[in-house]
């Protein structure tokens, strides 16, 4: 074996197995992940109707395009009212849940394991129980049975936009699929806190409840709270299963509650199969989504050295 | 004990990895003799219907047909097949759609289809032809329509209505506690009526010679009329299944229902003669009743590599072969037969409401034109939206769609 083959087997041929076992999940990457990527903003330049090969070189005419049109500004409005619903929603109630479960003497396991379980469900599933069964808008759907109760009218909820009901169904949904994971962030993040701090701040006569809470416990979950408030927003972003199986049908989609990701998969693979104009708003939409993660790390201070 | 060495073991692995990719399935390759063809349905809900077209393909002996059945979207499926070499060669589509054509997707059958042209119903062939080409052959025809149950009409003391006004005034005296007086759909009609209201009004979505055809004061009022019907609480919204499905108005959630054609078997199951049809009803003085109509159309992918073979297989299914349209259309589900001369002979839609049915979508029928593209669609079906569930003013939203048309004919007539 010359010294060249064996300087790049590495000793032990570590570097031979590295690629063996790393090389074809990095090709499966570069092919399934980077190839379309790539190929994606290109296309944005392109005119390309029905068709994933360029046909017209148009230049930022999808993009000037995509940012005249008001549908898709629009789903970007929906976005951030949903971001403005689930965000806070989601933390507050994972936060909560996991100080309640942090502080169960028995049943612990029990408890998380409970709150926890929701997650493994899919989120068509979770949308298609919620649509049929719990916010039907006939007599015998169980919010409007429960309505009945109390003697008032049933109430269409998917369908009616003023009240805007159809919020309620979307956010109850991604709340009881997402509650249960930040929980568990948030419950390691407790557990991490050392037990001493509680013991100095008793001494120091800090009341149990809301003030040990406030100077002690929020602060030393500053890690984990940054972290789940950039998921939350990333996973907001990406919205698309829960308002799809809810609000769409065979014939498509009302405008009032589309968010950007349903909107470019009309726009693509609908029946438009407009992949030029598609393609340009996946790039402009993977450029907000980047900023905005960047400008919310910097913020919050991600990744700094803690004081 | 045999010990299987790394090498070995890699070695298997990567044989195993090719016979996996190699034996990918592109559903050619039967067991018949001739060149091998792959035919793609969409999933129907009728049982008995895959089983028959699989019948169909295994009685044509000059090619080797395998038939797949895809359910799920099925649409998006054949746009993104098409894109590559390993879709279709023969397929059924809801168009083809004008894009589809242009861009070279679906091969030209004109010379299959011209000695028996005027044997279509032409209502639903007319989107089918782009520059006097004919790029797919009708299959079946499915209509929409106005189901009532005459018992609740007539306790109700309400006549069938045969005008946009009577059927608002009709669908409000139907409600009561737990009765709505009219199901258009989940949406409130935003999905199923499309340009329905507008031909009702006399007019239509591209005219003739390829203009937008709503640019009149008649299209907001019609539009308007059917946000009363949602003001007012006369429809049914948010049941558990959608128009397309009979449930709503067999159950008696509502005393009218717009729907499909196909429902009527399980409506005159439920109800035996306890109901009727009609056409949505006209519209003013230049109004019309109307009906949609429309049909999947049998195509040949253009990027098939048996394009003559697959053309003689079409020819051969759906020209040919009058028998097994009729079964196609009838024995399973509840279709009308593309071909005039077949639909005139069936013996099921001779008398009731079917017979009604019929006749509607040879006089009333419409089908959506092949210039209305998805774009122009989408920004109706926005618009519609606003205008029902928003009370957005209906002119200011016919001008922006009227905008969004023009943009979208200039569009497809340089290409």
């Amino acid at each position: 074996m010359s010294a060249r083959t064996a300087r790049l087997l590495g000793p032990q041929r570590r570097n031979l197995w590295f690629w063996v076992f790393v090389g074809p999940f990095a090709v499966g990457l570069g092919l399934f992940t980077y190839v379309p990527l790539l190929w994606s903003v290109y296309l944005s330049f392109f005119n390309a109707h029905n068709t994933v090969n360029p046909t017209e070189f148009v230049g930022l005419g999808n993009y000037t395009a995509m940012l005249g049109d008001d549908a898709f500004l629009g789903s970007l409005g929906t976005f951030l009212l949903f971001t403005a619903f689930i965000v806070p929603a989601t933390f507050a109630l994972s936060l909560s849940l996991a100080l309640m479960v942090n502080r169960l003497r028995f049943a612990q396991a029990f408890f998380r394991s409970v709150f926890f379980l929701p997650t493994a469900c899919s989120y068509v599933v979770a949308s298609l129980i919620w649509k049929l069964s719990l916010f039907n808008g006939v007599r015998f759907g169980l919010a409007n049975t429960v309505l009945g109760w109390f003697g008032l009218d049933q109430t269409a909820w998917l369908s009616t936009t003023s009240p805007p009901w159809y919020w309620l169904v979307i956010v109850t949904v991604r709340l009881w699929l997402q509650a249960g994971f930040y929980m568990i962030l948030f419950l390691a993040g407790l557990q991490r806190i050392s037990p001493q701090l509680y013991e100095a701040a008793a001494m120091d006569g800090a009341r149990p409840g809301w003030q040990v809470f406030r100077h002690i416990t929020f602060p030393q979950l500053r890690a984990t709270s940054v972290a789940v408030l950039l998921l939350l927003v990333i996973n907001a972003f990406q919205a698309f299963d829960e308002f799809y199986n809810l609000l769409s049908d065979a014939r498509g989609y009302p405008p009032y509650a589309r968010p950007p990701l349903v909107y470019l998969y009309y726009t693509a693979l609908g029946r438009d199969q407009n992949l030029g104009l598609g393609s340009a708003g996946a790039v402009i939409l993977a450029l907000i989504i980047a900023v905005a993660t960047v400008v919310q790390a910097r913020w919050f201070g991600l990744g700094r050295k803690e004081d | 004990m045999t010990v299987i060495g790394r090498r070995r073991l890699l070695a298997a692995m990567g044989g195993l990895t090719l016979a996996t990719a190699c034996g990918s399935n592109t559903g050619r390759g039967g067991s018949g003799s001739g060149p091998a063809l792959a035919q793609w349905y969409h999933q129907y809900g009728e049982p008995g219907t895959q089983q028959a077209v699989k019948r169909y393909a295994a009685a044509y002996k000059k090619a080797d047909v395998t038939v797949q059945w895809r359910p799920g979207d099925y649409d998006r499926q054949t746009a993104a097949a098409l894109l590559t070499d390993s879709g279709p060669d023969v397929f059924e589509v809801n168009g083809p759609l004008l894009d589809q054509i242009q861009s070279g997707q679906v091969a030209d059958l004109t010379d299959l289809v011209a000695p028996v042209k005027d044997d279509f119903n032409q209502a639903v062939l007319a989107p089918k032809i782009w520059q006097d080409k004919i790029w797919g052959i009708p299959q079946a025809v499915d209509t929409q329509l106005l189901y009532y149950r005459k018992s609740l009409l007539k306790d109700a003391g309400v006549q069938p209505p045969q005008s946009v006004d009577a059927l608002v005034d009709a669908a409000k005296k139907l409600t009561t506690g737990k009765v709505k007086g009219l199901f258009l759909g989940n949406d409130g009609g935003v999905g199923v009526l499309g340009g329905t209201p507008l031909f009702a009004a006399g007019l239509s979505l591209i005219t003739e010679d390829g203009k937008a055809g709503f640019d009149d004061p008649a299209a907001a009022r019609v539009l308007a009329k059917i946000r009363q019907l949602y003001v007012d609480k006369s429809l049914l919204l948010g049941a558990p299944t959608d128009w397309s499905d009979p449930a709503a108005f067999v159950q008696g959630l509502t005393a009218m229902q717009w729907s499909g054609l196909w429902a009527l078997p399980q409506i005159a199951k439920a109800l035996g003669d306890d109901f009727g049809v009609l056409p949505f009803p006209k519209d003013g003085a230049g109004g019309k009743p109307t009906v949609p109509v429309g049909a999947y159309a049998a195509a040949v992918s253009g990027r098939s590599k048996q394009t003559a073979a697959a053309k003689e297989f079409v020819k051969w299914l759906w020209i040919d072969r009058t028998d097994f349209q009729q079964d196609f259309a009838l024995s399973y589900g509840f279709h009308i037969p593309a071909r005039i001369s077949l639909a005139k002979k069936a013996r099921q839609l001779r008398q009731g409401p079917a017979a009604d049915a019929v006749r509607f979508a040879t006089e009333h029928g419409y089908a959506e034109p092949l210039l209305w593209t998805s774009a122009d669609r989408n920004a109706y079906q926005d618009a519609l939206s606003r205008i029902i569930k928003d009370g957005a003013n209906p002119e200011t939203e016919l001008r922006a769609v009227l905008r969004k048309v023009d943009a979208e004919l200039q569009r497809v007539k340089k290409k």
